[in-house]
């Protein structure tokens, strides 16, 4: 990160000063690099664990005495904790028992199933309804195809826990954003409270909200769902602060005028003016929780993403492909459908007399279908259940051709890996770790102040100081490292991807299509394949994290050229540019600021994504979050998954910082 | 006159930015321009003073950002203003509290916006009927009764299509049949005209006077073009830069202008389309023979025709019907033509 500091400050500005420094600054990291750590007091790289601020400590007795002794007067949070996971497990075991074990009279064994669960016809049914409602024809074909996979493929029953799971967290995600977006749309003080929250929420690593949950309400599948909902929150409450705020005020105005009292003018203006804005924060809710209900298989969620960790234990490379397919078919199913219903047309005027099966012709359809087969059911169980003689596994398959590409291709693969490693990885990690800390922090510290000014001098120093003080430094640098890399390379092929497909169109679709899939796939995904070809090891870790993040890099680079004002260009055109100097001399000066932004973006996704390739075997904070995560230790977690978090604000104001002063400098506002 | 009053304001301000409060009180509530850019605050609404009668139409005309939707949204309390007071059939709206600030909205005002702020997921129905839902007014007599207003501004047949699905004059004539729903008692206009191409803006001023004549509301009409103003007003406030700087009749404006910035929007006005006969004429003299009697209030434009097909003077009536004075050809064809007229 330091490197790519470096290498943006020139391009700041004509500071003479500046320049000087920088080139001093680089030699002398030069000359600790050949001299080596024998230059320094131990101290200087890791400091003594006597000396740290024990703050660890101070979040587990805090999260103990939260458990164990606190008291609001009329309830103890133990009370809490309990009822809002009763809250959650009512609604839970109800769609669980609707989607996947039928409802069940009696405990655990002595079980009698009263009713079965919804047909899988039936659950086709109704995706196939949902989807000719959204769009057409065309999206319902695909939605109920990519549903009768997962019933071929044998992917039924665990898919229909995930969903179970998602048909709870998303209404719980979505009201809970709104309502905390309308209170921050009418108190002012409230959003100044709240903002900072959802800044530091949306940096926090996941599995970092996971250890304190898992503390609190234990190992299952409730405390998943509240680990899910936490986590697809803020983003859902920014949008719609958004969305209300981008209501025009007239409409408010006449709201007024009209004498709506308060609730009204929430719920019968702003609310329903702001819908298609708050329809896209549904999207991002829905392809959020799909996410961390994978992840949160980790302490206790079932479904597709249990199958693919205990395959990844196992090593059991077939099954472990064939859930991570299923969790593919099903994101993109629930991307396209909830992005259909965000986009759907505004409602035309009809003058046909509508009678009740002519407005909800679905619906009664599909209950239809429900009640039939249902019945149908009881007498023929195909109708009930995918026969499992019919189903189709291509989990052997699939590891006997991950066998052949690994014994025909080894030496390549390997040779690329090695070839990585040794010219370009190590490198970069032995600069980081051998630079004392005191230089380090000197060198951020400068350019933050000659970025941001005082202000982001004092957050990047405090923010550093934390990470150092808590002991956590070394691992710091480790998540630095890869990070940087595998930003690096995602710019590397992410900002050229992304020119050309501004200036081909064709090339541009392609690309457009492939960026909106890899974006859609949780993250757990890109585990599999990684694992499968480059086995564990920060490499493995360093293409998941590629294929992850690489998306902005594209998205914002596309966005840059082609927002450029057309007169800007004909401009260059008409003074006789080549296309190679149209390129470079006009096109890329003029798109430097999204493309900052666009490096911010892949920044933040790296890192979030990072923690999770702790499961490959890194050994940065992300492993000191997934070892709290199996020890439950609260602390430990939390004071990992906070450095995550101030890497990842340093790097975001500075960048921030950085673009605005880009775009200064162009007069772009 | 005073008992005819409606709605007044008195010495009402309007500063955005922190302090304002403490910053009008320090100051004695005459703070100067100088003050203002001092405190670094914007003067939306300087010590404005208005009283708009019974039954006319307030124009109030000034350039964009000189303060006219600030003010008019002031009169309705839309926005809280810094000082003064309001005084709508006597009682300070300042004063009044929540509730009855929305019971008052609710029975006796009525607004129309510039971008028509129709609400999206209803059809014109829906919209029409909207501000008798919030009162909580049954669906079947709301919408009986929304029903006969789209009658009234033309939109009969449309009730069913949504704002997006109709053009820009319709979807105007939808906003001003939701203001009337109610059947206020006043009725604020800001800008309603100034977002239609100007053949449909002309139909909507046509349409506008027709409904007038009707319904004989008590009306403030925000427009950013002086022709509309001359158009349609009664009366006219000139505002810049947040305060007002004239207030009268298209005719004292024309004829007499406060400032040179008032005289710059009414030297482009053709004379004709202003002055009165009751203005123009001469002295009465009962030994000329007249060709007929024409009322003090004719605007010139509208009897030039008459007057100048015969070539004796008319008589003018006063509001008594008495002769008052004559109107010759020539004071006729000098105000058609240009040239300098002796008052
Ligand atoms: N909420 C606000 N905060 C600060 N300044 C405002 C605000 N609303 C309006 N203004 C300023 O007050 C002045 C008058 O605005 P406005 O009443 O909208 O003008 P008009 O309707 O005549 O175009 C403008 O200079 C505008 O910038
Ligand atoms: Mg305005």
């Amino acid at each position: 990160m330091i490197a790519s500091v470096r290498n943006m400050i020139p391009a700041m500005g004509p500071i003479k000063g500046a320049k000087i420094f920088w080139i001093l600054a680089l030699l002398t990291s030069v000359f600790f690099y050949i001299e080596g750590k024998g230059l320094f007091p131990k101290w200087m790289f890791k400091i003594p664990r006597k000396s740290q601020l024990p703050i660890k400590k101070y979040f587990s007795s805090f999260m103990e005495w939260l458990v164990e002794d606190a008291n609001f007067g009329f309830f103890t949070f133990k009370e809490m904790t309990r009822s809002f996971s009763w809250l959650l497990d009512v609604p839970l075991s109800f769609s669980t028992s609707l989607l996947s074990t039928g409802f069940l009279e009696g405990q655990g064994s002595q079980a009698v199933q009263i009713l079965p669960p919804l047909s899988w016809i039936a659950v086709i049914a109704v995706v196939i309804a949902m989807g000719h409602y959204a769009r057409d024809w065309k999206l319902a074909a695909f939605i109920g195809g990519c549903f009768l996979y997962l019933a071929v493929f044998g992917q039924w029953d665990s898919a229909m826990v995930t969903l179970a799971s998602i048909v709870i967290a998303v209404p719980f995600g979505v009201i809970g954003g709104l309502f905390l977006a309308i209170a921050a749309y009418r108190s002012p003080t409230f959003e100044k409270c709240i903002s900072p929250v959802l800044d530091l929420m949306q940096t926090i690593p996941v599995f970092a909200y996971l250890v304190p949950i898992l503390f609190l309400f234990g190992f299952g599948p409730v405390a998943a769902m509240i680990a899910t909902i936490i986590y697809a929150m803020p983003p859902m409450t920014r949008i719609a602060i958004m969305s209300l705020k981008g209501v025009p005020g007239e409409l408010s105005d006449f709201g007024n005028m009209a004498g709506c009292t308060k609730r009204q003018l929430m719920w019968k203006v702003l609310v329903p003016s702001a819908t298609s804005g708050l329809m896209v924060g549904v999207n991002q809710v829905i392809m959020l929780s799909l996410n961390m209900v994978i992840i949160a298989s980790m302490i206790g969620a079932g479904g597709l993403g249990y199958d693919v960790l205990s395959s990844l234990r196992r090593l059991d490379i077939g099954g472990g492909l064939e859930a991570g397919v299923g969790i593919v078919v099903l994101a993109i199913a629930l991307d396209r459908l909830s992005q259909a219903f965000a986009t759907r047309p505004d409602p035309i005027h009809s003058d046909i007399p509508q009678t009740l099966i002519r407005r909800h012709p679905w619906t009664v359809t599909v209950t239809i279908i429900a009640i039939v087969t249902l019945v149908l059911g009881l007498v023929i169980p195909p109708i009930q259940s995918y026969p499992g003689v019919m189903e189709l596994g291509v989990g052997t398959s699939l590891a006997e051709f991950v066998k052949w590409i690994n014994i025909n291709y080894f030496d390549t693969l390997e040779g690329y890996k090695t070839f990585v490693l040794v010219y370009f990885m190590v490198p970069v990690k032995l600069v980081l770790l051998k630079m004392p800390w005191a230089w380090t922090i000197l060198l951020l510290s400068v350019a933050a102040w000659q970025l941001g000014g005082v202000r982001l001098l004092a957050l990047t120093l405090s923010l550093c100081l934390f990470i150092l003080a808590t002991g956590m430094w070394e691992k710091a640098m480790i998540t630095v490292y890869l990070c940087g890399v595998s930003v690096i390379i995602a710019c590397v092929f992410g900002i050229p991807i992304g020119i050309v497909a501004a200036e081909n169109q064709r090339f541009g679709r392609i690309a457009q299509v492939m960026i909106d899939t890899l974006q859609t796939l949780p993250s757990f995904v890109y585990l599999i394949p990684v694992v499968m070809l480059f086995r564990v090891g920060d490499f493995s870790a360093l293409v998941a994290v590629v294929l992850y993040a690489i998306a902005p890099a594209v998205r914002y680079a596309t966005h840059g050229i082609q927002q450029i004002p057309p007169a800007l260009i004909e401009a260059g055109v008409t003074s006789g540019c080549t296309k190679r100097q149209l390129l470079f001399k006009i096109k890329l000066p003029l798109a430097l600021p999204e493309i900052l932004l666009g490096l911010n973006q892949t920044i933040m996704l790296a890192l979030s994504m990072l923690v999770i390739t702790a499961l490959v075997g890194t050994r940065d904070l992300g492993q000191e979050v997934y070892i709290a995560l199996t020890k439950a230790d609260t602390g430990r977690g939390l004071v990992a998954g906070l450095s995550i978090a101030f890497i990842a604000i340093i790097a975001d104001r500075m960048i921030a910082a950085g673009s605005k002063k880009a775009k200064q400098r162009l007069g772009l506002g | 006159m005073n008992s005819s009053v409606k709605l007044s304001c008195r010495g009402v301000w309007k500063i955005f930015g922190s302090g304002a409060e403490d910053f009008l009180q320090k100051h004695n509530n005459k703070p100067s321009s100088h003050d203002l850019k001092n405190a670094h605050l914007v003067g939306g609404v300087r010590d404005a003073n208005i009283d708009i009668h019974s039954g006319e139409i307030f124009v109030i005309m000034g350039l964009s950002g000189s303060g006219k939707s600030t003010l008019v949204r002031c009169l309705s309390r839309l926005i809280e203003p810094t000082g003064g007071e309001i005084l709508f059939d006597g009682q300070d709206l300042l004063k009044a509290s929540d509730k009855e600030m929305i019971e008052i909205r609710r029975h006796k005002m009525g607004m129309v916006f510039q971008h028509f702020a129709l609400l999206p997921h209803l059809t014109v129905l829906g919209n029409v009927a909207f501000p008798l839902e919030v009162q909580g007014i049954s669906k079947e007599k709301r919408e009986q009764q929304a029903q006969s207003i789209i009658e009234l501004v033309g939109l009969k047949g449309k009730e069913s299509f949504y704002p997006r699905e109709l053009s820009g004059g319709q979807q105007q004539r939808v906003g001003i049949a939701r203001s009337l729903a109610v059947e206020p008692e006043i009725w604020f206009l800001d800008e309603p005209f100034s977002a239609l191409d100007p053949l449909i803006r002309r139909e909507m001023q046509d349409e506008f006077i027709r409904l007038q004549n009707v319904l004989k509301k008590t009306i403030v009409f925000i427009t950013h073009d002086f022709e509309e103003a001359i158009r349609l007003a009664d009366r006219i406030a000139i505002m810049k830069d947040g305060k007002i700087i004239q207030i009268g009749t298209p005719e004292e404006l024309v004829i007499n202008p406060a400032t040179s910035y008032v005289a710059e929007f009414t030297q482009h006005i053709p004379r004709a389309k202003v002055l009165t006969a009751g203005l123009l004429k001469a002295a009465f003299d009962s030994s000329v023979e007249t060709a007929g009697t024409l009322p003090h209030d004719a605007i010139i434009a509208d009897v030039a025709d008459q007057v100048e097909k015969s070539d004796k003077p008319f008589a003018i009536t006063g509001p008594e019907g008495t002769p008052i004075g004559l109107l010759t050809r020539e004071m006729v064809l000098d105000v058609l033509v240009g040239r300098e007229v002796v008052l």
